[in-house]
């Protein structure tokens, strides 16, 4: 399943220097602002740029190797790209356009997987269109099933969602969601937007002008506190991963169950058992040090402090340990000084309100 | 019909000295427009030169050297002649290469320029799709390039109707053989009496020029309309 990465190109006065592996199957991101050198990482493993030096290895097969004069070429690398563009064939139709790549695969996709793609995507109703009418999303989702319809090795999606609006943002990630759920290839995935990051990508690499400043799994890099120096932003907020334990319509409550801890959230129409990600920002955390009563709040965590960093003036970011889950929370200095906070101390965290995406954390059956 | 036998004759030789003359000459444009857009390569610019010589050469000079060369004497028609029997002087064939390699510029320019449209984006894309060169040449740019490629033949085909001076002196003014509309209408004038006949002929000459012009009008509408896409 492995991708091995390890590229130096420089152009004009912008280095790239960068060393990265992918262990697992699932969506890595790619995370930086832009500029950081994300798509000229993906261009390298495609073989649409080649790196003055580096090494390119995608699941056992060398790509490319500067020091073993090896690389080969983009049509021949199996790998499933998508444009930040599209990119369809403006003179095919859809379907014309989804059988490029299946047609010259060494190995065609059997028709049944052929059309389960079309399914998954929903592009039944699209096939005999020509490219030019249809909508941003659908031209994006066009791409997505060219691209797996090749049967690639690895598939690197650049932005799928950079020139769409929010609507049609939420109307894709549906399919990126399926997409993550069932491919079982190495996704990796380029984007400048932690949202996006925190609902699809199981790992995640953070770039910055061309070099890689930290890497993880998405977990524990974004409750690091560290993190708004790499994003130069806010911290994003901590990201847990849950299934869901009980639905009560009688209270209106579903509860969410996660290593170390439970969260009560408004009823969800989940199934029992369903994986989540719980995206629990810093701001919503209000923290205290004996537990409170007569308070509206739902979710009162008992937590210990593992970190704290004064990231601002006049923040404070707390990094909280729930059993082994890490939860982040920002409040201000002054209140930080006056609860005299500590790591190792016992508090508990407030939580006021979470954010939920599905997810796809458990262990895989490939 | 108010064209005379021999009238008719010099439009049918016209239309057919045209048709063999871009035809022949779009597979040599394809490729000269292949090599030169999206790509840079030293000399780029001397092969770009040389191929636009035929647009700013003197007509009759070009069928001098076509003279010199195709020429039972010259180096290649005399090889021509000698292993493969094909002569090119005083035959029609001879009129088509003329007005073949006279309007060569007005195809590869066009062609260039539509090929250029396509872009390294799309190649790209079909690349990572396993496209090799060759496929994405014939299943990307030629579609994709298509509507440039008729508007060039057309104005290539339109030009060609018009070739004089390289035609009359590479392989003179044969009635029935290499006597083109332009031909024949300089020959009317130069018979007493055959001012009506040059007349009728020139109105023809202008209505096909008009008609040339107009397909290629809208083949060049096409092809914007799918450039901006």
């Amino acid at each position: 399943m492995s991708v091995d990465v390890s590229v130096c190109h420089r152009y004009g006065d912008f280095t790239l220097d960068v060393a990265f592996k992918i262990e697992q199957p699932g969506v890595t991101a790619l995370f930086g602002p832009s500029g950081a050198g994300k798509t000229s990482i993906i261009n390298a493993i495609a073989g649409v740029l080649r790196p003055q030096h580096g090494r390119i290895v995608a699941r056992d097969r060398v790509l490319y190797d500067t020091a073993a004069n090896i690389c080969i070429s983009p049509r021949q690398r199996r790998v499933g790209y998508v444009f930040q563009d599209a990119r369809l064939f403006p003179h095919m139709s859809v379907e014309r356009n989804l059988r490029f790549g299946w047609r010259r695969a060494r190995e065609r996709a059997p028709e049944p997987e052929v059309r389960h793609v079309i399914e998954l995507l929903e592009l039944r109703f699209l096939l005999a269109r020509r490219t030019q009418g249809l909508s941003g999303g659908e031209k994006a989702r066009v791409a997505l099933g060219r691209a797996l319809l090749a049967s690639p090795d690895i598939l690197l999606l650049d932005e799928p969602l950079a020139a769409l609006d929010t609507a049609r943002k939420n109307e894709i990630f549906p399919y990126l969601e399926r997409l993550r759920d069932e491919a079982r290839i190495p996704i990796l995935l380029v984007s400048h937007s932690l949202d996006e990051v925190s609902r699809l990508a199981g790992h995640i690499v953070i770039l910055r002008a061309g070099n890689v400043v930290t890497s993880g799994s998405v977990f524990d890099v974004l409750s690091d506190l560290n993190l708004p120096d790499y994003t130069g932003a806010s911290p994003y907020g901590a990201v847990i991963g849950a299934t869901v334990a009980e639905n009560d319509t009688d209270t209106g409550l579903s509860t969410l169950a996660f290593p170390g801890g439970r969260l009560v959230v408004p009823l969800l129409e989940r199934a029992i058992g369903e994986q989540l990600r719980v995206h629990v920002r810093a701001e919503d955390v209000m923290l205290s040090l004996e537990e409170p009563h007569g308070i509206s709040a739902n979710n009162i965590l008992p937590a210990i402090v593992s970190g704290l960093r004064a990231t601002t003036a006049l923040h404070a970011d707390i990094r909280l340990a729930c059993g082994p889950t890490a939860i982040l929370s920002r409040i201000t200095r002054a209140s930080c000084e006056r609860l005299s906070l500590k790591a190792g101390m016992a508090v508990f965290a407030i939580v006021k309100s979470v954010t939920i995406a599905t997810a796809n954390d458990g262990p895989r059956h490939d | 019909m108010w064209l005379s036998p021999p009238e008719w004759q010099a439009l049918l030789l016209s239309l057919k000295v045209s048709t063999v003359a871009v035809a022949c000459a779009m597979p040599f444009a394809l490729a000269a427009a292949a090599l030169l857009a999206d790509r840079t390569f030293p000399g780029k610019a001397l092969i770009d030169g040389i191929l636009h010589m035929p647009l700013v050469l003197p007509p009759v000079v070009v069928g001098y050297l076509l003279l010199l060369a195709f020429g039972t004497r010259g180096a290649l028609g005399s090889w021509l002649l000698l292993h493969l029997g094909i002569r090119f002087v005083f035959s029609w064939t001879g009129a088509a290469l003329a007005a073949g390699l006279i309007t060569f510029p007005f195809q590869v320019r066009a062609i260039r320029a539509a090929m250029e449209v396509v872009g390294a984006g799309l190649k790209d894309a079909a690349e990572t799709l396993g496209a090799g060169p060759w496929d994405r040449f014939v299943n990307l740019t030629l579609p994709l390039a298509l509507p440039g490629i008729v508007a060039g033949a057309i104005t290539a085909f339109a030009a060609s109707l018009g070739e004089f001076g390289a035609i009359i002196t590479f392989v003179s003014n044969i009635p029935g053989e290499t006597q083109t509309l332009p031909l024949a209408i300089y020959s009317a004038l130069q018979t007493p009496g055959g001012e009506a006949e040059a007349a009728r002929l020139a109105v023809l000459s202008i209505g096909l020029a008009i008609l040339g012009l107009l397909l290629a009008e809208y083949a060049d509408r096409r092809a914007r309309a799918i450039a901006a896409r």
